[in-house]
């Protein structure tokens, strides 16, 4: 009769190490599935004002002196850079009949799309409701503005008479002549001027609350007049915070489109063209592409010392510093396929001029150490970010991206020299080689970028004060703060 | 005065401004502007807001240091209208800037470039959807700050020196005198009533 009856003695202690051993793994799974905070360590809204006030507030530390030194001399390069330029003219740069866009466009592409890393952050990722770009999304949006300030020097200047850059407005004028509102370039112009008035609009609306506060905070009478200007007098009324939510969300979708746009425009000046490299309907989704990835690359090289010098390291956390690397990871396996695309195009279109554009000028051309250099930055080298732990090892993350940083500039290079300094006619063909003055007005402009940075992190709050309260659990009236429970299979990121 | 702009507050003296009155320690200011209390935290908030509703207050205000979702619902707010403000910005960019392009493209300045016919639709767009963009940004702006109420140089509340501290970490609800059926006396126990602290009455200059 005992037959069918499990056995009375060792059942019990089987199910119990089953029970125990099942539990573990539940645990586990608990553990991982449990969403990091937005701020670490509990902290709570008032202490996230002091914390990010106090960056603003305290005296400046040392470095940041000797940073703006540094990067002062280094923006006086791109100053005396355009001087020489203007007063001597065009020919101080290297470019040449066959290469006649080089560096200038290289430079201009390349910081624009640097910019598109921080709208994607403040518009995008707030459109797709990602709480966690909160901690960042200001300092990401100031990347932004900086970068296409910077960007837009070169389309002002190599137009080579910039006294005459007026033309390109749509201003009456006794010439008799108009823009040509059919011409990329001219896209181009309302592109850049679009895009940074609506980047700078965006940063404000955002800076709004927060200047209130550093008003109230502010002891200092000229930056109590400073910041109340700002804020134009807010006071954070339940109904001025619905109009001002309602602005916001408005702008995001405004900045959303805007970024399309703009990208669009910008590869537009390319691919509306016959050359082979640049006639290609892949390059509104390649500068796209291009553009976040540089510009989270970017990214990480400011967050990461601004985390650490300012031991702003619990609102940056780490899963920021990880987020941002998969954005970098993500990128960079999107250009790998966009750049293994355009070598299956040129090959499978038969077009016997893109073939040798792309199968022997690029790889085996004179530019090919460039080209391999690229390659091996964009596509091999983010790869060390698919580990956890080098996502999470800041200084770490920030040395891997400068690599990106330097390859998507090479891209951009290959993309315009590489593609024009051998046209149809190969009589005509001829190298670009840069001045110095090309690369001390183009090294100018990181002293540019980071001057204008580290002004913004010294008197403006480098982190949006008002969003971060709010997404504290303390912030939420409707329930008690709880630990998220795991559900088994969903994935919370 | 304890103008944010002009003064630093000074909590030693609370009495220095006839401006401010806190409840029961003198006469009222001689034009009232508000009735103010505190409130401990973003869910005691929220739950004193549900209460002021259910009594049909008007002209009242929340005051916190960030946004707090659903706050607005529970005010009964309408939704806000700053969308109708983009709505119109956009359209208008997209408007003005198709009758700049095609008046001086195709009749005041007819170019011949690269033989492309003069009205070029497809062209035209780039310039249309950034035209469209740039205004209506900057009208979601003016629309939000018309409707908010700004650029303000002053407000009656930054009289008090507590509510400068709305931006950092207080909580207030504030119901306003400008309306008819406003009774001192019953808003005074309605903020009592449902949990305020630091009730203090707001004048305003005549």
């Amino acid at each position: 009769m005992s037959y069918f009856t499990p056995s009375t003695k060792l059942a019990p202690a089987r199910y119990d190490l089953l029970d125990k051993h099942e539990e573990a793994e539940r645990e586990q799974a608990r553990l991982e599935m449990i969403r990091e905070p937005y701020v670490n360590n509990g902290y709570d809204a008032v202490w996230v004002g002091d914390r990010i006030a106090s960056v603003v507030e305290n005296p400046a530390p040392l470095w940041w002196y000797i940073a703006v030194a540094v990067a002062g001399l280094f923006a006086s390069f791109t100053g005396l850079g355009l001087l020489y330029l203007i007063t001597t003219g065009v020919g101080v740069w290297g470019e040449n009949n066959s290469a006649n866009w080089a560096w200038d466009i290289t430079n201009f592409v390349f910081w624009i799309g640097i910019g598109h890393a921080g709208t994607m952050i403040a518009a995008i990722l707030y459109l797709t409701r990602q709480r966690w770009a909160t901690g960042i999304n200001r300092a990401a949006e100031a990347m932004t503005i900086f970068a296409v300030m910077c960007a837009g020097i070169y389309p002002a200047v190599h137009v080579g008479r910039v006294w005459f850059a007026w033309y390109l407005a749509p201003i009456p004028n006794g010439n008799a002549i108009w823009p040509n509102f059919r011409s990329p370039l001219l896209w181009d112009v309302f592109a850049v001027s679009t895009y940074l008035s609506v980047s700078i609009m965006f940063w404000y609306v955002g800076l709004i609350p927060d200047a209130a506060t550093m008003r109230d905070r502010a002891k200092n009478k000229i930056l109590k007049y400073f910041y109340a200007l700002i804020c134009m007098g807010w006071r954070g009324s339940a109904r001025q915070w619905a109009n001002y939510e309602f602005c916001y969300l408005m702008l995001a979708g405004i900045a959303t489109l805007l970024v399309i746009t703009t990208c669009t425009v910008v590869s537009s000046d390319f691919s509306t063209s016959v050359i082979p490299g640049w006639h290609g309907t892949i390059f509104i989704p390649y500068f796209g592409v291009g553009a976040i990835y540089g510009g989270f690359c970017m990214l990480v090289i400011l967050l990461v010392p601004i985390r650490q010098l300012y031991k702003l390291d619990d609102i940056i956390t780490l899963r920021h510093v990880d987020l941002c690397c998969r954005f970098v990871l993500l990128m960079a396996l999107l250009i790998t396929y966009i750049y293994g695309m355009e070598f299956f195009i040129a090959y499978y279109g038969g077009n016997p001029i893109e073939r040798y554009h792309f199968f022997q000028n690029r790889m085996h051309g004179p530019y090919e150490e460039t080209w391999v250099l690229m390659m091996l930055f964009n596509c091999v080298v983010p790869q060390l970010f698919w580990s956890k732990k080098v996502r999470r090892s800041p200084w770490l993350a920030m040395l891997i991206v400068v690599f990106p940083s330097f390859g998507m500039w090479y891209e951009r290079f290959i993309i315009i020299v590489c593609s024009i300094h051998r046209d149809f006619l190969p009589s005509s063909w001829g190298m670009f080689y840069p001045t110095y003055v090309d690369i001390f007005t183009f090294l100018g402009t990181f002293g540019v970028f980071f001057l204008l940075y580290l002004l913004f992190i010294r008197y403006l709050p480098v982190i949006a004060i008002s969003e971060v309260r709010a997404a504290l659990p303390e912030a939420d009236p409707h329930e008690p703060p709880v630990v998220e429970e795991a559900q088994p299979g969903v994935a919370h990121e | 005065m304890n103008h944010p702009l002009s003064k630093k507050p000074n909590p030693e003296l609370p009495m220095s401004n006839p401006l401010v009155v806190p409840v029961g320690a003198g006469p009222s200011p001689k034009k009232l502007y508000a009735v103010a209390a505190e409130f401990a935290g973003p869910k005691e908030l929220y739950a004193a807001a549900e209460k002021v509703t259910a009594r049909g207050i008007q002209g009242w205000d929340c005051y916190s240091p960030y946004y707090i979702h659903g706050l607005d619902k529970v005010m009964k707010q309408p939704k806000s209208l700053v969308g109708l403000f983009t709505f119109v910005g956009g359209l208008s960019g997209l408007v003005g800037g198709f009758l700049l392009i095609t008046i001086t493209s195709v009749y005041v300045y007819p170019i011949d470039t690269q033989g492309k016919p003069y009205f070029s639709l497809q062209a035209f767009v780039p310039i249309l959807d950034l035209l469209m963009i740039i205004l209506s940004a900057i009208m979601s702006i003016v629309g939000m700050t018309v409707l908010c109420g700004l650029p303000r140089l002053h407000h009656p509340l930054w009289e008090w020196d507590l509510f400068l501290r709305a931006t950092h970490d207080k909580f207030f609800i504030v119901i306003e005198a400008n309306d008819a059926r406003f009774n001192e006396k019953t808003s005074i126990d309605l903020l009592k009533e449902i949990g305020g602290t630091n009730l203090t009455l707001i004048g305003e200059e005549e």
